[in-house]
């Protein structure tokens, strides 16, 4: 059977103290545990402390006002899948992860700051051995590219586009400090160091920002129905006028690169109504940032035409959404 | 028809109550006093020599009470008489990423695996061969120092009848190139072995094995003890399907540690070492040329394989054969050729898994088949029934058939997906495919040479009116418990769930050969019923002579034995019980069963023949994405030839887990393996060692199946059964295959059928995606063996005329 | 190493004490402390889904679960599942359908099944085959067992013929 190395756990009832534990040698954050257990069984990550922080009670609520959403960090991604009042593509990204088990034990806070994926190194120390491991752990080789000076794990957080496609804002809480930043901001293109978030930080709530007449849909590529990781979503949202005229629009690449891809391209949108023109333009201007490789399932030349058909679905949809259904 | 009282019904299995109560003990889950672990040290690299090892500080770690490496283990073993290629643990050399080459026996898990990776190994690399065409081109280094020449483990050539004259004489000729990915089993239960000795010192071994008496033999070569002082019982096995068929380097290791250390010993597989292994499907390189008259009747047909065998031998011999041997089922083919070859890759060995050796080329004919309907004007349906095999013959290559229901089994799925109006003639983009197939009901021969039963059954029968029936059987979670219950329960008249069960441990069980090539129901069916009809026949002297009714007219049912002319005279199955124990003494009868001989008596004819075949036709429809080239399997029917159901549930639990594992392999199933730039590394690893990575089907990618039994009984099974585990796999993948083609005209010739291989050939010049060449390989021997309607008598003979390499 | 903590849990009704080092997984104290074997497991990653025990009333993957997370918690496992010698309605219809073959998957199955009908007495074919789509099965196809479970809840013999509708 596969085990943890041994570690002590720690359970802070409150954030002061939780953020005074980070202040420890080879120290991690646990959630539900659904990333982080695999990747000390298979030592991906050493670990001599860990704070869980699921004895926090204000990590675990939903809230809402007038003008915005808040999730707590430790709030499961059942209970965001459940929420009444969740914005459609984020309860779509909570209810795609992996299976209704994880839903039950993952969290928000989990899967945003869920690590970067890579066939090369989501294996056992024996297997990675049998490589001189990789660049993400104890090698210097990316062997998807073995010429690069960088890292290409794949960003395969679902939650992370959804909420980027909505503007969210997310909030960082450390001993001395505790800042809001775009969520869009916490991302660095970088499979090995992908957040900008500090060690010493704690993820402890994400703001949605309620919109008026927007429209948003999440589209995910797997191989199987149920238990896989993205290789491939599609989070995009607008809103309309009563023209229909897009008069706001943002579109998150999820899982074709180190981090979720916030493009540009959605200007090609903006002031027109939904046509396959700008559709069209905006899918060339937009997948232009994509850089599948191969170090996840399917093969990359698929994955390539695939982004291509997935954005298209999913600005079609937001069309029909936008002529259908009042938001 | 005979009408049963249990046989054919639906009925929930007798052992479902442990199975649902969580109360089923798996190898695993056996825990003893004293109990200590094992992990075993594999090799990091594809290929290389073992210059040292140094397990000084391993065994200096508190808690490690054993230190194990090759010199501890100089005997070889293999499941083949031929292939004894395997040490417990590496000796001179590694073979692949996976292979063991040292053990830790330790008082935690945990310590165990600390102390493994404080083992000092010196490995020096040696050139990898990563797959049969490295295998062909690579002389040296071999991995194998035994085999044909360089890395070809094996060569088979066979001419049944003059083919190049038929396909020189034929109206039509169709040629194509298949290539069937390799896969695996997947079981969820990881391999699991506890060893210990028991109270008078001798060895007893519990583990995940389907062939607890072919795992017996290996004890006792490889640990040079007496086999009557050795125990094996087959825990439950938490799935099989082929994986759990050899024996093992892990069952060895510990069977010696527990006989050094005098305690038990467990080790339990993580996952990615199941992957190591393996024993899967092996990948396979096909060529398929097959000459026709004007109607599309084959009038004769070559076929050339070549198998990516891994590391070592396995069935690998016995797979090779059988991809050339089951061509002849189920279509007429009154010449036929076969060349075979199996080379040896640095990767985990291949074997048998479901349909063993048979799926492949099944691929590879049914698709082909698909096309010369299509080329021909003549509807898919419409070319198989025109030359179904027929029942009660001879084969090109001598196998003797049994009932044949195939022309039912395509009756029945054409009719219900009306197939025959609706093939063609779909919206682009969707499509029907028909495929069909046959499989053995026990292979002809065991695996090492004798003369003996290949099953055999004892049954104690007490005066309380207890029946156990004991044989060494496996079971694998199949039901093969249920079907002996069955049979034996039909016979005495008894419910199944008053007999009891006893099997797979060979302190106490009659020697049955285990759980692989279809074999276990109508071998141990058999057997069971020659034991219970002997005790029937004793009670009823007994019975008959005191109730004063001939014995012709007792009837054993509703647990009595009574009149058939006055059903209320008659006692209960226990005074019946009673009675005989006071007239004959404690009660006790043995069943055996043998396959009849088999026709063909060439070299190399001991593969292919069964006491009878299956048979199964299957239509898919599918929808294909014609932008991306996703596929949606819609709805899937298959109809199966069983001859008879012994218990009707069961069979129909079989044909879905079939469907559902041919699904696998048609769709995503794939053991693949990455290689480095070689400048770089020298590593050739499993590419998706995991279950999350290894692609098997989740419920949400399981479509509604309609599914329809044949039943002409087949006089040699039990009550008239044949098979149904392997079977309904095999065409699963050619259906799908031809569905795509029906849906947006793309031939995809290899598997697995992925959308990027269908989005490719749509949007190639060929629309289609798979082999494109095939290497040349000489066959210095080939044996000419004439069919049966030419005047064979089933021996080889040398041509007439000179013959001339084919090459 | 890492030392031992007190965990108290309420497992199949009865509530527990034990002492456990706090780097197992909820799996290894089910089956290494307290012998109950029931619960199965296939990768210890997360992937399978065979390990599945329910915390309060959930279905979730004990092998991710760490021990000391379980403290204070109501377990159930595939040994608490019947009433005495009376098998739970699940049980009886995985017995009646075969949805149970080599039984490795069956705890996991039948424990998120009855989580699934607590919480929802009328699910349809889909939502059942999605909740328990996160168990994978090797031996039946899922078809039986996914007809097992909707025999249970009203959907009849063979609501898996409407599983593409």
């Amino acid at each position: 059977m596969l085990r943890c190395p041994p570690f002590t756990y720690h359970t802070p009832q409150t954030m002061s103290e939780a953020v005074r534990l980070l202040h420890q040698d080879d120290v991690r954050i646990v959630a539900g545990g659904t990333d982080l257990v695999p990747n000390l069984k298979r030592r991906h990550q050493q670990a001599k402390h860990l704070v869980s922080l699921h004895q926090i009670p204000e990590l675990h609520t939903i809230t809402e006002t007038d003008s915005m959403v808040t999730i707590g960090a430790l709030v499961t991604l059942a209970e965001i899948a459940a929420a009444p009042q969740m914005m459609r593509v984020v309860s779509m990204a909570a209810r795609s992860i992996a299976s209704s088990h994880i839903q039950n034990t993952g969290t928000l806070g989990g899967n945003l700051c869920l690590d970067t994926r890579c066939n090369y190194y989501n294996q056992s120390y024996q297997w990675r051995q049998s490589i001189d491991f990789c660049m993400k752990e104890q090698g210097d080789t990316c062997w998807v590219a073995p010429g690069s000076p960088r890292c290409w794990a794949v960003s395969s957080t679902d939650m992370a586009p959804a909420l980027i496609a909505l503007n969210a804002t997310v909030t960082l809480v450390s001993q001395n400090n505790t800042e809001t930043i775009n969520l869009a901001d916490m991302y660095r293109d970088d499979g090995m160091d992908y957040l900008t978030k500090q060690p010493s930080q704690i993820v402890t709530q994400v703001q949605i920002p309620k919109t008026q007449g927007q429209h948003s849909t999440y589209w995910k590529l797997r191989r199987r129905g149920s238990i896989d990781f993205p290789v491939l979503s599609i989070a995009a949202a607008a809103s309309f006028d009563k023209n229909k005229h897009v008069t706001q629009a943002r579109l998150v690449l999820g899982a074709v690169a180190s981090y979720p891809i916030l493009s540009t391209a959605t200007s090609e949108l903006i002031g027109h109504p939904l046509t396959p023109q700008t559709i069209e333009a905006c899918i060339n201007k937009a997948i232009t940032n994509a850089k599948p490789m191969d170090n996840t399932d399917h093969t990359l030349g698929w994955r390539k035409q695939m982004t291509k058909h997935y954005i298209r679905g999913a600005l079609n949809e937001l069309e029909t959404l936008a002529t259908t259904v009042h938001p | 028809m005979t009408s049963f009282r249990v046989i054919g019904k639906h009925r929930p299995r007798i052992d479902g109550r442990a199975r649902v109560t969580g109360q089923l003990l798996y190898a695993d889950d056996i825990s003893l006093p004293r109990m200590v672990y094992c992990k075993l040290l594999r090799s990091h690299l594809p290929h290389a020599s073992i210059r040292n090892i140094d397990t000084t500080k391993a065994s200096a770690l508190d808690g490690v009470y054993l230190v194990l490496t090759g010199d501890d283990f100089p005997i070889k073993h293999g499941i083949l008489p031929v292939s004894q290629d395997e040490y417990a643990l590496c000796r001179d050399k590694t073979r692949f990423v996976g292979d063991p080459y040292a053990a830790v026996i330790a008082k935690t898990e945990e310590i165990a695996q600390n102390a493994v990776e404080l083992i000092e190994a010196e490995l020096e690399p040696l050139t990898t061969i990563s797959n049969s065409t490295e295998a062909l081109s690579v002389e040296t280094p071999r991995i194998h120092t035994y085999g044909e020449e360089g890395n070809i483990h094996k060569r088979v050539a066979f001419d049944f009848g003059h083919v190049d004259q038929s396909l020189k004489d034929a109206d039509h000729i169709f040629e194509d190139l298949f290539f069937y990915e390799g896969n695996t089993h997947l079981p969820l239960e990881q391999h699991a072995s506890v060893a210990t000795t028991d109270p008078d010192g001798k060895l007893a071994i519990w583990s995940s094995t389907q062939t607890p008496h072919y795992l017996h033999r290996a004890l006792a070569k490889t640990l040079q003890l007496p086999a009557t002082h050795i125990r094996v019982i087959a825990t439950p096995n938490g799935g099989g399907f082929g994986g759990k068929s050899d024996p093992f380097n892990h069952e060895v290791i510990v069977a010696k540690a527990a006989m050094l250390l005098n305690r038990p010993v467990k080790i339990t597989l993580t996952r990615e070492e199941v992957f190591y292994c393996h024993r899967g499907r092996h990948p396979v390189l096909m060529r398929l040329k097959t000459g026709t008259d004007k109607q599309g009747l084959i009038v004769g047909q070559s076929l050339d394989t070549v198998l990516d065998g891994g590391a070592y031998g396995s069935y690998g011999v016995a797979s090779t054969f059988y991809t050339g041997a089951l061509q002849t089922v189920t279509y007429h083919i009154p010449r036929y050729q076969f060349r075979g070859c199996r080379t040896f890759t640095n990767k985990p060995p291949c074997g048998p898994k479901r349909g063993h050796g048979t799926p492949q080329p099944r691929f590879g004919l049914e698709i082909q088949l698909d096309k010369m309907a299509v080329s021909l004007g003549i509807n898919p349906k419409t070319i198989r029934t025109n030359q179904l095999a027929k029942p009660h013959s001879v084969t090109a290559n001598y196998l003797q058939l049994g009932t044949v229901g195939l022309g039912d089994c395509i009756d029945k799925v054409t009719e219900a997906s009306d197939f025959e109006t609706r093939w063609g003639n779909l919206p682009e983009g969707h499509g029907l495919g028909l495929a069909c197939s046959s499989y053995l009901c026990g292979a002809g021969l065991p695996i090492y040479w004798n003369d003996m039963p290949h099953s055999g059954v004892q049954l104690k029968l007490d005066r309380l009116g207890g029946v156990t029936v004991f044989c060494g059987s496996t079971e694998i979670g199949q039901g093969s418990n249920d079907v002996l219950a069955a049979c034996v329960s039909e016979i005495l008249g008894i419910d199944p769930f008053d007999i009891r069960v006893i099997t797979g441990d060979t302190d106490l069980t009659p020697v049955d050969l285990g759980s692989y090539s279809s074999r276990v129901t109508l071998m141990t069916g058999n057997a069971a019923i020659e034991a219970a009809t002997r005790a029937r026949d004793i009670i009823a002297s007994v019975v008959s002579k005191q109730l004063g009714i001939p014995k012709n007219q007792l009837v054993f049912a509703d647990r009595r034995v009574f009149s058939s002319e006055h059903p209320d005279k008659g006692i209960s199955f226990q005074e019946a019980m009673v009675a005989t124990e006071t007239e004959h003494g404690t009660l006790g009868t043995t069943g055996s069963y043998r396959p009849p001989p088999a026709p063909g008596k060439y070299k190399g004819a001991g593969v292919g023949p069964s006491p009878t075949y299956s048979y199964s036709a299957s239509v898919i429809e599918v929808r294909v994405n014609k932008d991306t080239g996703q596929l949606d399997v819609v709805k899937i029917w298959m109809a199966h030839d069983i001859g008879t159901c012994i218990n009707r549930t069961l069979v129909f639990n079989q044909i879905e887990g079939s469907i559902y594992m041919g699904l696998g392999e048609a769709l995503m199933e794939e053991q693949t393996f990455r290689r480095l730039p070689q400048k770089r590394s020298s590593a050739l690893v499993h590419k998706i060692p995991s279950l999350l990575d290894y692609k098997s089907p989740t419920m949400m990618d399981m479509p509604p199946c309609d599914i329809f039994l044949v039943e002409y009984p087949d006089k040699q099974g039990p009550f008239g059964a044949k098979e149904v585990g392997q079977g309904p796999l095999l065409p699963i993948m050619p259906a799908i295959a031809n569905a795509v083609y029906d849906a947006v005209g793309v031939r995809i010739d290899e598997t697995p059928i992925t959308p990027d291989k269908i989005f490719k050939a749509m949007n190639s010049s060929d629309k289609r995606v798979g082999p494109k060449d095939f290497p040349s390989i000489n066959f210095d021997h080939v044996d000419f063996i004439p069919p049966p309607w030419e005047g064979g008598d089933g021996n080889a003979f040398v041509p007439p005329h000179p013959h001339q390499p084919r090459r | 190493m890492s030392k031992k903590y007190p965990l108290t849990m309420t497992v199949n009704d009865e509530s527990v004490e034990l002492s456990v080092t706090t780097h197992k997984t909820l799996l290894e104290v089910l089956r290494e402390d307290m012998n109950l074997t029931g619960t199965k497991h296939g990768c210890e990653l997360g992937e399978c889904g065979v390990c599945t025990v329910l915390v309060n009333g959930k279905p979730v993957l004990s092998c991710l679960m760490l021990a000391p997370r379980a403290h204070n918690a109501e377990i159930k496992t595939i040994e608490g599942l019947a009433e005495g010698p009376i098998l739970d309605q699940l049980q009886s219809a995985f017995c009646k359908y075969g949805a149970a073959q080599c039984g490795y998957c069956t705890p996991a199955m039948l424990l998120t099944a009855k989580a699934l009908i607590e919480r929802d007495t009328t699910p349809t074919v889909q939502h059942i085959q999605k909740e328990l789509s996160g168990v994978l099965c090797r031996c039946t196809g899922y078809l039986s067992i996914i007809n097992a479970v909707g025999s249970v809840c009203g959907l009849g013999d063979n609501c898996t013929d409407n599983l593409n509708a």
